[in-house]
């Protein structure tokens, strides 16, 4: 950010700008209320949260506050809820992050100008799906009358009800995530790949390059910071996984992979248990790891490339 | 450009093969990807009778019938949730609008002395956020629960959509402004007179992220709104789509013929109505999604 370097006073300052600081008012307060004050609100993973007594004087849990952590960290589901989280994203990582960089590769191959566009309204479509229509689908095609095993039936596959074995659930879920964002996460791409100098083509193309080598020499090379800075980037959130599509394609039959921090950390709030404090030290813990990994994935970023995050 | 630069170097045969196999495989994917719209439109314009007896995959309509729509149209908690979602896509609309203008508005002014603090009190919450229940508690602390403003006011300004704007806004040049500021303008006619209608397309955008959001959205309602006569249609459609609750028509139930059979076709039915107006209105402003993804996917 470019700051002038102006030495201005507080007075004129706000004499001239004070219908800045007008504009920015509602803003400022609603950052406080929704966004400042629940972070304050986290001490309620070091206390028994009551009800009655509010976040504030709710007591302290034993061991230093640390009991919903012990709690969580001894339990049997740390182990599941991570492995299930971290192996989910890393399943997104190898499949998710190459297909719509090829997908923008093999776009900007076509001929036919009028065909790529349409490709890319297609393509984007599953964008504007809600996520309730997409498991809403997902859990029709499912089942063991529906598209996915009438098309395993061509093959003389055996009627399986997909979503009711534990076996399944991830390549369900990476597959129809990748399904959903493939177009939409191509556009990025297809921007790096047209701000590439055509000339560089120009003279491959006179030292006799064909289409691979120059995808290989050019294209692919024209789009590396691109690819870098969103690779690491996503490798930032190995450990965030969305709670809304796995909430609405679990169940029973699939909890054994299909729990993943979030999913449980609304369980715990909401569920049964309905234990507030206790839901809300494992989100902490979650976000710290979220946090920590954007900042490395960050600082590993700057390395890499000239674009600073922020 | 590039077109014309391939047309004069003769294509050889192995990249005619190529650009076969590829418009090929382009249209397969477009199968892939239209097919589940493309089936529920068949099946809710399918004869009911003809779909419940059908086995294989399903490529066409059976038949023709019109009467899963004259139904859907008829189902009071779709009418009621959709009544909500279109209360909830105006008011949120205004709300998200205003406050990411004023916000866009405030990061562009690099000459403020509190810029600093503005833009890190706004980037903070991208990296860190108090998480479901201190916000959960927090929304019912300020009065909203169980209001429609519980899924209106939380989710007011999303800091991501205000960077997009803000470098909208940025590209515009400052000598504009200052013009203005020469004329004896303030701030709030370089907002409304140059920055909002010279950044349109922007604008226009910002319209269809947010709208999208309301629109798609059912989880805040879903915890925060537990009153069914103010819930979203997407509530309406988890319920029948996901729970698998049956369609119920009340007094209406009688008059349905092949009522049991019914259910299918008025669930895609249902689909189609909830997301064919989004599908219909994205390709409009397709060749604006660009310059917001360059830099919203390095900032998110």
């Amino acid at each position: 950010m470019a700051q002038k370097k102006k030495k201005v006073s507080f007075a004129k300052d706000m004499q001239k700008n004070y219908p800045v600081y007008l504009m920015f008012l509602p803003v400022l307060a609603f950052y406080i209320i929704f966004h400042y004050y629940p972070m304050a609100g986290i001490v309620m993973a070091f206390k028994n949260y009551k009800a009655s007594l509010g976040i504030w004087g709710s007591p302290w849990t034993t061991m230093h506050g640390f009991k919903h952590f012990y709690k969580f960290f001894t339990g049997a589901y740390f182990l599941r809820t991570v492995t299930n989280t971290t192996l989910l994203s890393f399943l997104q990582l190898i499949f998710g992050f190459p297909a719509p960089i090829l997908l923008a590769l093999m776009l900007t191959e076509l001929r036919s100008n009028k065909f790529k566009r349409l490709m890319q309204t297609i393509t984007y479509l599953p964008h504007f799906i809600s996520t309730v229509v997409i498991c809403g689908m997902l859990i029709e095609f499912c089942l063991t009358d529906g598209l996915f095993n009438q098309v395993g039936a061509l093959f003389g596959a055996e009627a399986v009800p997909f979503l009711s074995r534990p076996q399944y659930f991830r390549t369900i879920y990476v597959a129809s995530g990748i399904w959903q964002q493939i177009g939409w996460n191509s556009i990025i791409y297809l921007a790096a790949i047209a701000s590439i100098d055509l000339q560089l083509y120009e003279a491959a193309e006179l030292d006799g390059a064909g289409r691979f080598r120059k995808i290989w020499h050019i294209t692919l090379p024209g789009i590396k910071q691109t690819i870098v800075v969103l690779f690491i980037m996503q490798v930032g959130r190995i450990m965030s996984v969305g709670h809304e599509k796995v909430l609405l394609l679990q169940t029973d039959g699939n909890l054994a992979t299909s729990e993943v921090i979030s999913s449980y950390v609304y369980k715990q709030g909401f569920g049964q248990n309905n234990d507030f404090s206790y839901s809300t030290a494992v989100n902490l813990f979650n976000s710290v790891i979220n946090f920590s990994l954007v900042i490395l994935a960050n600082y590993i970023s700057r390395k890499f490339s000239e674009t600073s995050l922020f | 450009m590039a077109k014309t630069v391939k047309s004069r170097i003769k294509r050889s045969a192995a990249d005619h093969i190529v650009d076969t196999i590829l418009v090929i495989f382009m249209i397969l994917l477009g199968i892939v990807m239209l097919y589940p719209m493309w089936y529920e439109l068949v099946v809710s314009i399918s004869d009911a009778t003809k779909l419940i007896k059908h086995r294989g995959i399903q490529l066409w309509p059976l038949g023709f019938d019109t009467i899963a729509y004259r139904l859907v149209f008829k189902y009071p908690q779709l009418l009621e949730g959709y009544k909500n979602t279109l209360i909830i896509l105006v008011l949120g609309l205004v709300v998200n609008i205003v406050l990411t203008s004023l916000g866009a508005y405030c990061l562009t002014r690099t000459s403020c002395k509190f810029h600093r603090f503005m833009t890190l009190f706004v980037l903070v919450t991208m990296y860190f956020s108090g998480g479901l229940i201190p916000l959960y508690l927090t929304v019912r602390g300020v009065g909203l629960y169980n209001t429609i403003w519980a899924v209106i006011i939380p989710t007011a300004l999303s800091t991501y959509n205000m960077i997009i704007l803000r470098s909208a806004f940025s590209s515009i040049p400052e000598s504009l402004v200052e013009s203005v500021f020469i004329d004896g303008g303030g701030h709030w006619t370089v907002l409304f007179k140059i920055f909002i209608p010279l950044s349109l397309p922007a604008m226009a955008v910002q319209i269809l992220y947010y709208g999208v959001g309301h629109w798609n959205s059912w989880f805040n309602a879903f915890i925060y709104i537990p009153d069914v006569h103010k819930q979203p249609v997407q509530l309406v459609l988890r319920k029948l789509l996901i729970s698998g609750s049956n369609i119920d028509m009340g007094a209406e139930t009688a008059n349905i013929p092949n009522y049991e059979m019914m259910a299918k076709s008025m669930k895609a039915a249902m689909v189609i109505v909830t997301t064919v107006p989004i599908l219909a209105i994205y390709p409009l402003l397709q060749r604006y999604f660009v310059g917001g993804m360059m830099i919203g996917s390095l900032k998110e």
